[in-house]
């Protein structure tokens, strides 16, 4: 990015209207990708003199707690809601679960998921760091997720949404492909970095479980009913992608996993969507779209 | 300005859990749980019966409902003591009604003021469960560790004077503890806790003064969790607890008994324009095969008894 400015350079301006035409495998309408957030907070994380860990002093049992269903109980239940019915995973990752719950690492790997790095732990950020201390972070992350998973990481989610920045140019300069972290499209796009190529993915506020429980105040049902009605018009107008972010935490709960089941199920039954994971969307795009 | 270096230092970067309270355990694969009379669903009822002094204490935090005008916040004052004098007794009934145990989280405050309510509750065949001193009787770190352990004390001392039995679970304020409460509490003679929502069973807690019984009532099936802070209806409240409820009793056939803590608060489910859906979710409840109103305390028990 264009550090100090006003316009930070992300990307060109190129208006929805007109563009040509981007044709998905089996001439389906609109990518489809459910990406799992499978993260670690730590109980006592140090602090980051730029953003507070958690809200209350620790332990904020509340808060921890919470996040630790999702490993618990809540990835077990999704998992299974989205093996059923034939949805496979790209999982924002908190690297450090390789190392503290290596079972949830390896279900997902062997249910034929994706990983792409979410940072260490999402009680750590990026803010503040230099630019030696986020390459040992980059790194750290293709390492661990490589010796835990075989998989090389080719996208990134800041962790907890924290950047520098760096943080785009220097992914790009370590080979991954896409980014998660920018929002001004249902659409990919290149991204202007220093070196290499970098696509935008797009990813989602707007219907992330998070937003739609605890920013729109959602219930289980209106979410779901949410995520059809985004799938349905993204279908629509074709050649687009639709992300549907999750944590397990939260829809994994005993009250919310049903309707969300349903979600799953209207799309596979609608035929329009290529179901798949985001490095596999990213790969398809840069064969088809020249820089 | 770049971080310190110790950022990137990751201390307890191994494996399990960056503490030692528990063990990681994944719900879907452990020993198959019983429920007494063979349920297969528990549906654990906490209330949460509460007094609010009008003068607040912000230290270590002020408790959800507490006051929030200047002083003298009447508004919230009396809407609290609503929902002791009015509707804790509409709920009393309600579970009377379908012949429900439940478990009242109770302020140590209302059995000094109040020791009708508490024979109430105990003539229902309900467990009082501690829940602090009033609603000024919040922990976090930064209590000091003298301070809890006298107002653990206080609570419990004063809830056995009244009822004539020392509760054997614990709920703090807001479920907010310090580093040294669940020690604390064991070493109070505490059985159970019900402050950590990490997993939908009962489960064992490790502590310098002993183990005991993590209850988890999941905060995100309160009815101050659905019904205050998100929003929603009363009727939304019912449909999503009945929506759990079905999910619990399918994986209860395949993986052993399941548990659905309903958290609720008189000032909230006790009003005239919700009791009604929470009288019509608790006829419903009690006429699903498989379904028993069990207290917190008969949870913990069962885990007690396989130790």
């Amino acid at each position: 990015m264009r550090e100090g400015e006003k316009d930070p350079g992300l990307y060109d301006f190129r208006p929805y209207r007109g563009r040509p035409a981007l044709a998905w495998p089996g001439g389906k309408q609109v990518a489809v990708w459910v990406s799992p957030n499978i993260e670690f907070y730590e109980l006592d994380p140090p602090t980051n003199p730029h953003r507070k860990s958690w809200p209350k002093p620790h332990p904020d049992v509340v808060g921890y707690g919470h996040r630790d269903h999702g490993n618990r109980v809540g990835h077990w239940r999704l998992a299974e809601a989205m093996t059923r019915h034939g949805f496979p995973g790209s999982v924002s990752l908190s690297v450090a679960m390789c190392q503290h719950l290596p079972e949830v690492v390896a279900d997902a790997n062997a249910r034929g998921w994706e990983f792409f790095s979410h940072g260490i732990y999402n009680t750590r950020y990026s803010y503040g760091m230099d630019e030696r201390q986020e390459r040992a972070l980059i790194e750290d992350s293709i390492r661990t997720v490589r010796e835990a998973t075989g998989q090389t990481i080719k996208g990134w989610l800041a962790p907890a949404l924290t950047h520098t920045p760096r943080t785009l140019d220097l992914i790009a300069e370590y080979g991954l492909s896409y980014t998660c972290d920018l929002y001004h499209d249902d659409q990919l796009g290149e991204v202007h970095v220093k070196q290499g190529r970098l696509i935008s993915m797009p990813y989602s506020l707007e219907v992330n479980d998070h937003y739609g429980f605890f920013v729109y105040n959602m219930s289980p049902r209106e979410y779901a009913d949410t995520l059809i009605r985004q799938y349905q018009r993204l279908a629509d107008e074709g050649g687009t992608v639709m992300c549907i972010p999750l944590h397990a935490y939260l829809i994994g709960q005993p009250h919310r996993i049903r309707a969300f089941e349903a979600v799953l199920k209207h799309i596979a039954a609608d035929g329009r969507a290529w179901i798949t994971r985001s490095g596999d969307i990213a790969d398809h795009y840069m064969q088809q779209v020249a820089v | 300005m770049s971080l310190d270096p110790s950022y990137l230092d990751y201390p307890r970067r191994g494996r399990g859990m960056d503490h030692d309270f528990y063990r990681y355990s994944n719900m879907f694969e452990r020993a198959p749980i019983h429920w007494p009379g063979g349920a297969k669903v528990a549906i654990a009822i906490v209330v949460n019966l509460e007094w609010f002094p009008i003068l607040p204490n912000d230290a270590p935090f002020r408790a959800p409902g507490h006051m929030a005008t200047p002083y003298p916040d009447y508004r919230h004052y009396t809407s609290r003591e609503y929902g002791t004098r009015v509707g804790f007794y509409r709920l009393l009934d309600a579970f009377a009604s379908v012949g429900a145990q439940v478990s009242v989280a109770t302020n140590a405050a209302i059995a000094e003021r109040y020791p009708q309510i508490i024979a109430d509750i105990l003539a229902g065949g309900h467990e009082i469960v501690a829940h602090s001193t009033d609603m000024n009787g919040a922990i976090a770190t930064g209590l000091p560790e003298d301070a809890e352990r006298a107002l653990i004390a206080q609570a419990l001392d004063t809830i056995a004077a009244v009822a004539g039995t020392r509760p054997t679970g614990w709920m703090s304020i807001a479920r907010s503890q310090s580093f040294n409460t669940p020690r604390l509490l064991a070493e109070a003679g505490l059985g159970y806790m019900c402050d950590w929502v990490n997993d939908e069973l009962p489960y064992r807690f490790h502590t310098a003064g002993g183990d005991l019984v993590n209850v988890p009532i999941n905060h995100e099936l309160s009815d101050r969790q659905i019904i205050t802070v998100q929003q929603n209806s009363a009727d939304s409240y019912v449909e999503q607890m009945q929506d759990a409820y079905r999910l619990l009793a399918d994986e209860a056939e395949r993986f052993g008994g399941r548990m659905l803590p309903l958290n609720v608060t008189p000032y909230v489910l006790g009003l005239p324009y919700r009791i009604g859906a929470f009288e019509q979710l608790l006829t419903w409840l009690a006429d699903q095969p498989g379904a028993a109103f069990l207290t917190t305390g008969a949870i913990a028990q069962v885990l007690h008894d396989s130790a």
